[in-house]
């Protein structure tokens, strides 16, 4: 194929950067771009051209990757911004007065105020959030949690400060009931010694005197299911895959964590790492995988920064590379990549068109991922969590798994509590615990305040009421009482919540989220939320009734007949809140 | 004459379409099962000289056992399967489909829209009066959207873009089909000159920084336009012919003749209008182009007229 480029040069700092990525491929293009960012914070038409040239891509197909991710810019900016979360905990925490402050001393939200809004930045149980960037020759990084005006205001004058040393933290940490928590905030991340001492490696160990088929027929007999939202069984997944003749297999863990409200994955990943990469090794030792990758969100500096210690430190040792733990024959390695601000890329096939270079769009299913997954080939994908089952299940053995949880819900669970709750953070429970346990266990509303609604699931999830709390946290009741676990997260509202404000920003941000390439979710979504704001500002277009209509039409034909689960879930909270809340009587009356 | 390549036998695969037990090939998909029954499903974003883009979503049908409704376009059929064309939920899913489409997209020149529209009553007006036509769209950043207020609807309104003499793009009619892409992409003419940039309702097709076409990698070919199914990519002379009026499909005689410029040998369709030349496509079953041209079959045909 000839390029034509066009007539514009890199600068200098552009050129080195991008040189370092001759000789390779199409599936760089998302690390160039990074690469490119980090160093001058935004793309210019030279730097994109450069691109191009090493890699021997299109311009057009890379400007529309590049102009498809939120943390990249193609026009002008300074190499300092800070992302202000606005999203629904810190929306809840008081993000819109934080906003209104920048406005007032910064000026509006834009590349030359140095600031911007951010969609959730997944530090929900420090709200408000904000993200500090500088593009440098070493790029620097800051996560300010929680935050207030002054701060943003400082940091956005003066610059992040690189040193960011601060650990992860679980309200429950030290509890020795804890599996999946259990290391979090109690070892050192980033020591090897440290993880191995606490029962590190065991597992694998296990996993390969088992071999693939064993380890496979274990995790099935514990029920492990998916823990990213959809539930599905992981023994299933990683035996259909395993099964493929074609080679090689792949493995996908999705750490592109992007639910509003979600935080669990990056506590595990930022307290947790070395359990990470163990457990991706099982799960390419049992599905046939030779490499893996780690799709990690682009807001994540401290999860990115332990996760590359731990894949290096495990390397060295020979956790990692050919001949794992002297295991003749079994070769896996695994590289992180960056995501740059797209909730879509967590979908799992819209995850492989952004690792292989391409615009985040989901695929078309079939064919389904254990066939024709990433580049084409077998792909098992998993999410942070489930993953960091699998040794829990090798070492305790699957009928003391069984054990945990209830028949159809096996094993420990995160949740992740933010909004106005009083130790908001991840808790891990058994499956079957009530939804008013959870609530206790992180200490309720702040006192004097009552119960309004709990966000269950995330933004694709639903609102459960106050007199619902004996709900028993698993898949099948969940099911049964017409909501989801989700992701986990378990959103609390009281009495002083703005409901009209929280559904305008999750109608927001679907629309803000949705790819665009089918029709349901594109235009869809804009539509729902126009109709939310004449419903919510009682501004009807004839009357609310009928603009309620409307949002149910709308909702509708999202879920029916949208591509992936983003628009097929997108109407979800906001149908709940209508009807299980009844926020449709009180804004039609 | 025209060799047709059959391939090897098929199965035959029995299904049953809104109640009737039908048999086609193993392979075909949905829609060609409705085809072959003479049940018409409308398509836009379906090309037949192209892969299915599953993007429009207006050919959905329900497949008994399906959790969602599926595209029929590309949904192969499989044995024993029960689909339904004409329920409830497919009819809701095509009604709004096309109602939101023609809320937010100029379908003017999209043939059959009309009559599928009043087909299933669709009203596109009930979103609200659109919102003003916008010169923004090409700088719009992903993930970020200025605040509605509800009292109009979003659309994609925007100026034509003509900065070369051959092609007009006017994306106040895009429905982003991706077909042009496709086309101009790996299908067809490897040209890579669009791409679909930007996210969600803010999506376009685009050249490299929304540069002018004669900047960007585009040859001329033309195919982009010959799979445009809304007229939002037209030939400069057709355009400009609507424009003042003089364009006149019921006055126009199409003759297919072979391509004289060298030896491969591709079918032109001669579009004429009064005894002069309107427009040259080649036809999609044609063996030798599958519908595409170069820049000289495509638009160097004026010396012919050279009187």
């Amino acid at each position: 194929m000839d390029l034509k480029l066009l007539d514009v040069e890199p600068t200098e700092a552009e050129r080195v950067v991008v040189d370092l990525f001759t000789g390779m491929g199409r599936d760089q293009l998302l690390p160039a771009l990074h690469a490119v960012n980090d160093r001058v914070g935004w793309i210019s038409q030279g730097a994109l051209n450069h691109i191009c040239r090493v890699l021997h891509i299109p311009p057009a197909e890379a400007y529309g990757v590049a102009s498809f991710y939120s943390l990249f810019s193609l026009t002008e900016r300074p190499a300092r911004v800070v992302h202000v979360c606005v999203d629904l905990a810190c929306q809840v925490n008081g993000a819109k007065a934080l906003c209104d402050r920048l406005t007032d001393e910064l000026g509006p939200a834009g590349a030359r105020s140095g600031w911007l809004r951010s969609p959730c930045l997944g530090v929900c149980e420090k709200a408000p959030a904000a993200l500090a960037f500088e593009a440098g020759e070493v790029a620097k990084e800051q996560l300010l949690a929680p935050t207030h005006a002054g701060e943003v205001i400082a940091v956005a004058a003066a610059g992040p400060s690189h040193v960011d040393d601060e650990r992860a933290e679980v309200p429950q940490a030290g509890d020795s009931g804890l599996r999946l928590l259990k290391r979090v905030g109690v070892v050192d991340p980033e020591s090897l010694d440290d993880y191995r001492a606490t029962g590190g490696y065991q597992a694998l160990r296990t996993a390969l005197l088992l071999g693939p088929s064993g380890v496979i027929r274990e995790i099935t007999d514990a029920k492990l299911m998916g823990r990213g939202g959809a539930a599905f069984p992981t023994g299933r997944k990683w035996d259909a895959t395993a099964r493929q003749p074609v080679r090689p297999h792949y493995l996908v863990c999705n750490a592109d964590e992007s639910e509003p409200g979600t935080f669990k994955d990056r506590l595990l990943m930022e307290g947790d790492p070395f359990a990470v990469i163990e457990s991706m090794t099982i799960a390419g030792f049992a599905a046939g995988c030779s490499k893996g990758y780690l799709y990690l969100r682009g807001e994540y500096p401290r999860a990115l920064h332990l996760l590359r210690n731990a894949i290096s430190k495990a390397r060295e040792r020979g956790f990692l590379g050919a001949n794992i733990m002297g295991h003749e024959g079994f070769s896996f390695d695994i590289e992180i990549r960056r995501g740059a601000g797209a909730y879509i890329c967590g979908e799992e096939t819209a995850i492989f068109n952004s690792i292989e270079g391409f615009r985040g769009e989901p695929r078309s299913k079939p064919p389904f991922p254990v066939e024709q997954g990433l580049f084409g080939k077998p792909t098992v994908v998993n999410n942070v969590e489930t993953l960091v089952n699998v040794p829990v299940i090798l070492t305790e053995g699957c009928e003391a798994y069984t054990r945990i949880g209830t028949e159809g819900s096996t094993g420990p669970k995160l949740f992740c509590l933010s909004g106005n709750v009083s130790r908001p953070g991840v808790y891990e429970v058994p499956f079957g615990t009530t939804l008013g346990e959870l609530l206790d266990l992180a200490g309720g509303v702040p006192p004097g305040r009552e119960l309004r609604a709990v966000l269950l699931g995330g933004a694709a999830g639903g609102f459960v009421r106050p007199d619902e709390l004996g709900l028993p946290l698993t898949m099948e009741d969940a099911r049964a009482a017409g909501t989801t676990l989700g992701s986990g997260v378990v959103l609390v509202l009281d009495d002083t919540a703005d409901l009209g404000s929280f559904l305008l920003r999750i109608a927001a941000f679907f629309r803000d989220e949705s790819c665009g390439q089918c029709v349901p979710c594109r235009i869809g979504t804009v539509r729902q939320e126009e109709a939310l704001h004449r419903l919510v500002g009682k501004r009807p277009l004839s009357t609310s009734a009928a603009d309620l209509q409307l949002l149910r039409e709308v909702g509708q034909v999202m879920r029916d007949s949208s591509i992936c689960g983003l628009g097929q879930t997108a109407w979800n909270a906001i149908e709940s809140a209508l009807d299980r809340l009844g926020y449709a009587e009180e804004a039609t009356s | 004459m025209t060799i047709v390549e059959i391939g090897l036998p098929k199965r035959l695969v029995e299904v049953t379409l809104d109640g009737e037990s039908v048999r086609v090939p193993e392979g075909a998909t949905i829609l060609d099962a409705c085809t072959a029954v003479g049940k018409s499903i409308p398509t836009l974003c379906y090309g037949d000289t192209l892969k299915p883009a599953n993007a429009c979503r207006v050919c959905m049908v329900e497949v008994e056992g399906s959790r969602t409704l599926v595209p029929s376009c590309s949904r192969k059929v499989e044995p024993g399967m029960v689909v339904r064309t004409e329920s409830e939920r497919t009819q809701h899913s095509r009604k709004l489909v096309l109602e939101l489409l023609g809320s937010a997209t100029d379908l003017s020149t999209t043939p059959h829209v009309d009559e599928w529209m009043s087909a299933c009553g669709a009203d596109p007006t009930r979103f609200g009066p659109p919102e003003p036509p916008s010169t923004d769209r090409d700088d719009r950043r992903p993930g970020e959207h200025e605040e509605p207020d509800g009292q109009t609807a979003a659309t994609v309104r925007q100026p034509i873009k003509v900065d070369n003499p051959l092609y007009v793009r006017d994306y106040g009619k895009c429905i982003l089909c991706y077909k042009c892409v496709d086309a101009c992409g790996d299908q067809w003419q490897n040209s890579f000159a669009i791409s679909v940039a930007g996210r969600g309702f803010d999506a376009r097709i685009s050249t490299e920084f929304a540069t002018p076409l004669p900047d960007s990698a585009c040859v001329y070919c033309g195919n982009c336009i010959e799979v445009c199914p809304t007229g939002a990519l037209s030939f400069k002379r057709e355009h400009d012919k609507r424009e003042d009026g003089t364009w006149d499909e019921s006055r126009q005689t199409q003759t297919t003749t072979v391509c004289t410029f060298c030896g491969v040998g591709c079918n032109l369709t001669l579009h004429v209008q009064d005894n002069e030349i309107v427009k040259v496509t080649s036809p999609h079953d044609s063996t030798v182009t599958h519908g595409n041209l170069c820049i000289k079959g495509r638009f160097g045909w004026q010396h012919v007229q050279n009187r």
